[in-house]
């Protein structure tokens, strides 16, 4: 599963490290970073990272 | 069982209840009502970025679930009544949708000042409709702005109004400090000097008696007599529940829909209620029933009300503990933002600086902790981007700690 942000969008809420941080983390500079290929095993948590982003700025391509 | 699931009202809430009825395996067919004629859009933007210009409803819309799909939906439709022991709700075609299961999303509307005087120039902002006019106003040069409400929308608003180019913008409130209720007095005191530093005026511990002008707005007059010239006024002031329709059916209806600590009204296992009309225990704290306006509510709430009324329809038992969500809500003024994990309003009387120095640098970080006893019940962070990653190391200890054994007064 790709998970794709648009960083252009994204302003750094973290929400999405909560939701699903096996695929989204705070870098030491408190920018979000994310792994572009999750495992299948962490789709729902990743849906829940999508519903969660105040900016709308994750998606998931299969 | 089989039936339709009714989803009132069709925003963020409503859509994520659809979402959720499917995720939790109701493939039955759901219909969802909403009286804007547009699809769900988030809200944030509108005090902000649609205010300003920088985004379009394209921008704004959810993208949902592709379990939705089937779906079927009422825009531009109003609910106006409901007979919840006949299983319909009335819309105002006059037709009358029967249901086996009933989500009352139906949300906020903002609250109006009840002073004397012309309505015209008068905004609030709620709706894409209310935050495209406002920018219409807002746009004309050397608008004089007056910001009814020091809250979050109303300092959102203030902020982007200075942004784009308001001669003069001033809030008021009755109290001594913008957003200290939510915040306390340390860092509303810091948010008054960080306004004030960007332009921002303020008239506080007063409030609009009037409003002047013939056809339109052209000042508000305070109570102790000052008139402050206005060519758009923002009102601000909280908002009302749009429960009116469910009148009548023996549900506490006092400020938002009274439910059980699983989102249940009344005592009825074919009634939630999600988003921020729901009154709500939170059994993370002390079992008091709160209306929470929070943007993580309607996701939080549509996902434990979906599988409990799923577990009801498919004829199961409730699949999970009671509702616990741990609150958060952030907002953006000027250049700095605000992050707020847990419950920063139930530790008003015991308020600590976790890092930074409010008596130092008056634009420096400020990371503030909220406590009950030894507990950490909330903790806000005011800054830059750091701040707000400092606030989310706070999150895990939140989340572990007991619940609130004594009930305390509802703060607002």
């Amino acid at each position: 599963m790709k998970v794709v942000v648009d960083m252009n969008k994204c302003q750094d809420h973290g929400q999405c490290v909560f939701a699903a941080p096996d695929v989204f983390h705070f870098d030491s500079e408190g920018r979000l970073a994310h792994l572009p290929e999750a495992a299948e095993a962490s789709r729902e948590e990743v849906e829940e990272a999508v519903d969660v982003c105040p900016l709308q700025a994750i998606r998931i391509e299969d | 069982m089989s039936g339709t699931v009714v989803v009132a009202g069709a925003s963020m809430a409503g859509l994520r209840a659809a979402e959720q009825l499917r995720a939790a395996g109701w493939h039955g067919p759901v219909v969802l009502v909403g009286d804007e004629p547009h699809m769900p859009y988030n809200r944030p933007p509108l005090s902000k970025e649609v205010l300003a210009g920088k985004a379009s409803f394209a921008s704004l819309a959810f993208r949902p679930r592709a379990s939705v799909s089937d779906v079927r939906w009422r825009l531009g439709t109003r609910v106006v009544g409901a007979d919840l022991d006949r299983r319909t709700v009335q819309l105002d075609s006059g037709e009358q949708l029967p249901y086996a299961g009933l989500v009352v999303a139906t949300g906020m509307r903002p609250r109006r000042l009840p002073c004397p005087g012309p309505v015209q120039g008068r905004h609030t902002v709620r709706t894409l409709a209310d935050a495209r006019r406002l920018r219409e106003a807002l746009t004309r040069p050397g608008a004089r702005v007056v910001v009814v409400g020091a809250g979050f929308i109303g300092c959102e608003v203030a902020s982007t109004a200075l942004a784009l180019g308001a001669d003069r913008v001033t809030v008021v409130d009755p109290q001594p400090l913008p957003m200290v209720g939510p915040l306390g007095a340390l860092l509303a005191e810091a948010l008054l000097d960080r306004h004030r530093r960007r332009g921002v005026q303020f008239a506080l511990g007063t409030q609009v008696t009037a409003f002047q002008g013939d056809d339109r707005v052209s000042g508000v007059v305070l109570a102790d007599g000052t008139a402050l010239a206005a060519d758009v006024v923002v009102e601000s002031v909280g908002s009302l529940a749009n429960t009116e329709w469910l009148e009548g059916n023996g549900l506490d209806l006092t400020n938002g829909v009274l439910t059980d600590e699983h989102l249940r009204a009344g005592g009825r296992p074919d009634v939630v209620a999600v988003g921020d009309v729901a009154r709500f225990p939170n059994a993370r704290y002390d079992g008091v029933a709160r209306r929470v306006e929070h943007w993580s509510i309607p996701t939080d709430t549509a996902k434990h009300a979906a599988r409990v009324l799923t577990a009801h329809l498919t004829g199961t038992g409730v699949p999970l503990g009671p509702f616990a969500p741990l609150p958060t809500f952030w907002s953006d003024q000027h250049d700095f933002r605000l992050q707020s994990f847990g419950a920063p309003v139930l530790g008003m009387d015991d308020v600590r600086v976790l890092d930074g120095d409010p008596a130092g640098d008056p634009e420096g970080d400020l990371l503030v902790g909220y406590h009950r006893g030894e507990h950490l019940v909330g903790v806000v962070a005011l800054g830059g981007r750091r701040a707000v990653a400092a606030a989310a190391r706070y999150r895990a200890e939140l989340l572990e700690q007991p619940a609130l054994a004594v009930p305390l007064e509802e703060h607002k």
